[in-house]
């Protein structure tokens, strides 16, 4: 009995998501009364810190071949720190490496898996967001094992203060049939999915040179920016900006739309954020329904006076 | 080359999702359902672009009951060459991973391909079960395939970028934006749907492992509150939302 978490590292340290499963994993095991584990594959250093997320041991496998990634490997490491630990809860981030392992993980085991989780289990029962977020649902796990991968900034973290103790892990590596040949950073922007804040714009911005305010006033907020899918889809934005059902879901803090009317399709994709703010000439968009804060005005106007109204705050 | 597309059955993004039988089953009600934007617009053009540069078969592949026929004629008429429908209940992830599995294990596929989630159930789950059933590599969230050969060039999106992997077939993989456009399926193919094999196999025993218990609706947003400047909007961002 104890709960098993998988964080994930990157570039020898753990990812910001890493955190987020460490959190969730210790609140759950203390809730249970048992030990939260984590397991950590590849080279990384810092691993104590995940103490003070209630992670009393972290398994280490630091075989550097790992630090390429392959889900294949990760699924049978984590298989084993299971059936080492006796572990019948297994937590991974519900972000690009969760979505690739914890499937996985749930075949080899034949154990059932909820992603996406927005809060600790009651019970055997996960809640998460269905239907792009128009709904919820709540799943219960009928098998022995469960696993769960939570959603990126859903749960509130709890500092417990200590420092974990760090075990290497002797594991057996399977070989596999995944190279990785190259890994291309996008730039050194701000990764929409990890971002607080995330300033965004559409069509009613009239052309792609005019995207400078926005960018401006993304980067006094320390936000990423992101568009609508008309605007990727014209070439205004680069497509990995895109946010919506068809592009990328992002639950930030803060998000500002400007000039985007609200398609059904592009609410999807962000009904997660925390507080919506929506600027458009149009009082009659759709979006102000799902806005916390609206101004109906032009951004041309409206955007630059807040870049003003931002670095007065700040000075 | 031999290339499976596994296609759900989704209700339509502009769908009113409501819920029956003490909100523990959705609504079909007045739904349109058509083929999973991300197995139809990317995994299954994909395909059949590969297929169309190096010769071989699409077949598409559907877990569930009659009604998801006209989807499947969809899938047809964009340019399959043969369906595929597991008569079985889509009760969860692992056991409809199951059942591909355990048919496509007979049949020697060289890839298989789906959307990287659903929009109904947003798992992201299915595909990754079916390469460890299958004791496949698997690719997540892949924005470009190419083939060389028997050999995959891939690019997956990761935190803040792009990882390219090389992969030899057999391989499962799932499709986000940016492997393809969609397509408009055209007359002809609308035609040649109607004739184009369907193949009904019987579901195969496997156990489950979830069960949903029930949906709710999220809490309607109070109000939006409108906003004269942008200065009034900074100061209330920052002292009443406390989000700046």
């Amino acid at each position: 009995m104890s709960v098993l978490i998988y964080t994930d590292s990157s570039n020898g340290a753990l990812t910001k998501n890493a955190f987020e499963a460490a959190n969730y994993g210790g609140q759950l095991a203390k809730a249970a009364g048992t030990d939260a584990i984590a397991v950590v594959v590849g080279s990384a250093s810092g691993l104590e810190d995940l103490g003070n997320y209630g992670i009393s041991k972290v398994m280490h496998v630091s075989d550097a071949s790992l630090d390429n990634f392959d889900p294949q490997k990760i699924a049978h490491i984590v298989a084993a720190a299971a059936n080492e630990t006796g572990a019948d809860t297994i937590v991974f981030a519900h972000d690009y490496t969760g979505k690739s392992v914890a499937p996985r993980l749930s075949a080899k085991l034949d154990a059932g898996l909820v992603t996406g989780a927005i809060a600790l289990p009651n019970g055997n029962v996960v809640k998460k967001a269905v239907f792009s977020g128009k709904a919820f649902a709540e799943i219960e796990i009928t098998t022995a094992i469960k696993i769960i991968s939570v959603l990126p900034n859903s749960l509130d973290k709890v500092e417990t203060g200590g420092s974990a103790e760090v075990v290497a892990f002797s594991v057996e590596i399977p070989t596999t049939g995944i190279t990785v040949k190259e890994i291309k950073k996008e730039s050194t922007e701000l990764s929409l999915t990890e971002a607080d804040v995330v300033v965004s714009a559409g069509r009613g911005l009239k052309g792609p040179e005019n995207w400078g305010m926005i960018e401006e006033l993304a980067k006094e907020l320390g936000a990423a920016t992101a568009c609508s899918r008309p605007v990727a889809d014209i070439g205004w934005r680069p497509h990995h900006e895109h946010v919506g059902q068809t592009g990328i879901a992002i639950r930030p803090n803060l998000y500002i739309a400007t000039g985007i009317s609200g398609a059904i399709q592009h609410l999807a994709g962000v009904n997660g954020s925390k507080v919506i703010v929506v600027i458009n000439t149009d009082s009659e968009a759709p979006f102000f329904k799902a806005a916390d804060y609206g101004i109906v005005g032009d951004a041309f106007e409206i955007i630059p006076k807040m870049i003003e109204a931002i670095k007065k705050l700040k000075a | 080359m031999k290339i499976l597309v596994c296609i759900s059955k989704a209700p339509d993004t502009t769908a009113k999702i409501a819920f029956t039988d003490g909100d523990t089953k959705f609504d079909e009600g007045g739904v349109q359902f058509i083929v999973n934007p991300y197995d139809e617009w990317y995994a299954l053009v994909r395909g059949l672009e590969l297929k169309e540069a190096n010769g071989g078969t699409v077949t598409v592949l559907n877990v569930g009951g009659a009604d998801s026929d006209p989807i499947i004629r969809k899938a047809l008429a964009i340019g399959a060459d043969d369906a595929v429908r597991i008569d079985a209940e889509t009760i969860d992830a692992l056991y409809v991973a199951k059942q591909i599995a355990n048919y496509a294990k007979e049949q020697g596929y060289d890839m298989i391909l789906a959307g990287k989630e659903t929009i109904d159930y947003n798992g992201s789950q299915v595909a990754g079960m079916i390469a460890e059933l299958m004791d496949a590599p698997y690719v997540s969230l892949a924005s470009k395939l190419d083939m060389n050969g028997n050999t995959a060039t891939i690019e997956r999106e990761i935190e803040g970028g792009v990882e390219v992997i090389e992969v030899n077939t057999p391989f499962v993989l799932s499709a986000a934006k940016g492997m393809s456009e969609a397509r408009i399926p055209n007359m002809r193919g609308i035609m040649a749907a109607r004739s184009k094999p369907l193949t009904v196999v019987p579901a195969s025993e496997a156990s489950t492992s979830t069960a949903i218990k029930g949906f709710t609706l999220p809490p309607a947003k109070s109000g939006c509150k409108f906003v004269d400047t942008a200065e009034e909007l900074v100061e209330l961002l920052h002292n009443e939302a406390k989000a700046i």
